[in-house]
């Protein structure tokens, strides 16, 4: 055999080991904007419930894993376009986002809410505690009532692409006027500014802000849940196929499963859980 | 590729052009009006008024449109005191922040753009004038403009054509501009290159609009 021979198959032999390493490594997407769920310290790393549950999935799993960070509009995106293998981003199993990509089973749940500022004439809203909308009973029905005078003429912000936003715009609260943002953080500075009179995301975006801004923001009216707020918050993976990557990706999901399934009897869900959000949202 | 996705985005899109072009031209017909006096006030001999026109073009043409943005929408807004004054009126509106930093960013490229055509006007034309006994303010008004805003005409259609890229960051804040629309759109058929394509298709044409025009303007207008 000569040299040139082989160079050419000690690469080939060194390529063909970076691919079975590469096919081991999972890589994670996440948005990194959306505390407590996953943020971003000062220094740039990111944190938070899904970044430490990731880490604990992966290592259950066996897997090597990185995790990335993906704008919230582009995630479903690009995960199809291979960008990463899963998504762990707050992200809520729903009909829709059904259509497109699939999901693990729901490792955390919690309810949606509308805030205000401290002052707002929306304060004194009388409405249930919490109502689920996938069986409208006539209290749930009193309460979108109460909830589309409530919003009438009102400017609703919510971020771009979330159960939120369908919510609006299913005409449960009637036509409301919605303004759309890139982020919760420009959400939460414009509830603040005023631009918006009020502002709908996961009852925690609102409490996490409100502590660490000290801002008078306040939740109001009844917490979401049900309908097209959907099913709780699921790992986003690609869906199978019968080809080599659809195979792995299927793979993957059964992967996740179990490994959510483990960590639930753990308590490790629990725990990261009331670390992060204050109760447990595991589920 | 997803055809038919690319079909019903169509008039979702062409609707939304709409606002792009209003909002296109408002920044400009105000920006004209900025760029002219700035450049009035660049050619001043008084060295704090021209350093302060200097100043305004050096700060909007040296930080990027983004930023400028962001600072007049998010930035003010946090400012308990702002909001407080009358100002706070026309600043709520995401669409009129949008439309004064475009305006202020296009008004400052456009006082560079007249300020150089008025330097490179020929002194022969303006002392033709004078030796017709023409006064200095109608020299500059009846020669001086029209002559500076023919010389500009190829400098500022690539100004339009900027601008009308740049009005693409008003979806930044809010506004359901054509890429507003168009990523409205992908945030529930989660397919980014078909309307990414369609909408890329809509400023394409509109570039296509306004370079013809200001071809055809040039050609109207040329000295030969």
């Amino acid at each position: 055999m000569n040299i040139f021979k082989k160079t050419i198959l000690s690469v080939l032999a060194f390529l063909l080991l970076i691919g079975n390493v590469y096919a081991d490594k999972i890589k994670i997407g996440t948005e990194g904007a959306y505390p407590p769920w996953n943020s971003k310290d000062a220094s740039g790393n990111l944190i938070g419930f899904e970044v430490e549950l990731a880490k604990e999935l992966c290592a259950i799993m066996g897997h090597e894993c990185t995790i990335v960070e993906q704008d919230w509009d582009g995630m479903i995106p690009a995960l199809l376009m291979r960008k990463f293998d899963a998504i762990m981003a707050g992200m809520s199993i729903t009909a829709e986002r059904q259509k497109t990509i699939t999901f693990s089973q729901g490792y955390a749940d919690e309810v949606a809410s509308l805030a205000v500022m401290k002052g707002s004439d929306l304060e004194g809203m009388e409405t249930s505690e919490g109502i689920n909308l996938t069986k409208k009973s006539g209290a749930v029905k009193k309460d979108l009532k109460t909830l589309t005078k409530a919003l009438a003429g009102k400017t609703v912000c919510t971020q771009t692409g979330t159960i939120h936003q369908n919510f609006l715009e299913s005409g449960d609260v009637g036509k409301v006027n919605v303004r759309t943002y890139k982020t919760q953080d420009e959400v939460n500075l414009d509830l603040t500014s005023g631009r918006c009179d009020v502002a709908l995301a996961a009852a925690v975006a609102f409490t996490d802000y409100a502590d660490k801004s000290g801002k008078p923001v306040t939740l109001v009216g009844p917490t979401f849940a049900g309908g097209a707020f959907g099913n709780g918050v699921g790992v986003g993976i690609r869906q199978g196929g019968s080809d080599a990557i659809g195979k792995r990706d299927a793979q993957l999901l059964k992967d996740f499963n179990k490994a959510i399934n483990t960590a639930r009897k753990q308590g490790i869900i629990s725990k990261l859980a009331i670390k992060h959000f204050g109760f447990d949202a595991s589920m | 590729m997803d055809i038919s996705l690319m079909l019903t985005s169509l008039p979702k899109l062409l609707g939304a052009a709409v606002v792009t072009l209003k909002l296109l031209s408002l920044s400009l017909l105000f920006g004209i009006f900025i760029g002219l006096l700035f450049a009035i006030l660049r050619l001043n001999k008084n060295p704090f008024i021209n350093k302060f026109a200097y100043g305004y073009s050096y700060l909007f043409r040296g930080t990027p449109l983004l930023v400028q943005i962001f600072i007049i929408y998010f930035g003010l807004g946090q400012v308990e005191y702002f909001r407080s004054t009358f100002l706070w009126v026309v600043f709520k509106e995401p669409y009129w922040c949008a439309i004064i930093a475009f305006a202020l960013n296009t008004g400052a490229y456009t006082s560079e753009i007249l300020r150089s055509a008025f330097q490179t006007i020929k002194p022969g034309i303006i002392e033709a004038g004078k030796s017709l006994g023409i006064s200095n303010k109608i020299i500059f008004y009846k020669i001086q403009i029209p002559v500076a805003i023919r010389q500009s005409l190829p400098a500022y259609g690539n100004e339009i054509i900027l601008m009308m890229k740049g009005t693409s960051l008003a979806s930044t804040v809010t506004l359901m501009d054509l890429t507003g629309v168009a990523k409205y759109i992908i945030s529930t058929t989660f397919k980014p290159i078909e309307v990414f394509i369609v909408a890329g298709g809509i400023y394409l044409f509109m570039t296509f609009l306004i370079h013809n025009i200001i071809k055809y303007l040039e050609k109207k207008y040329s000295f030969q």
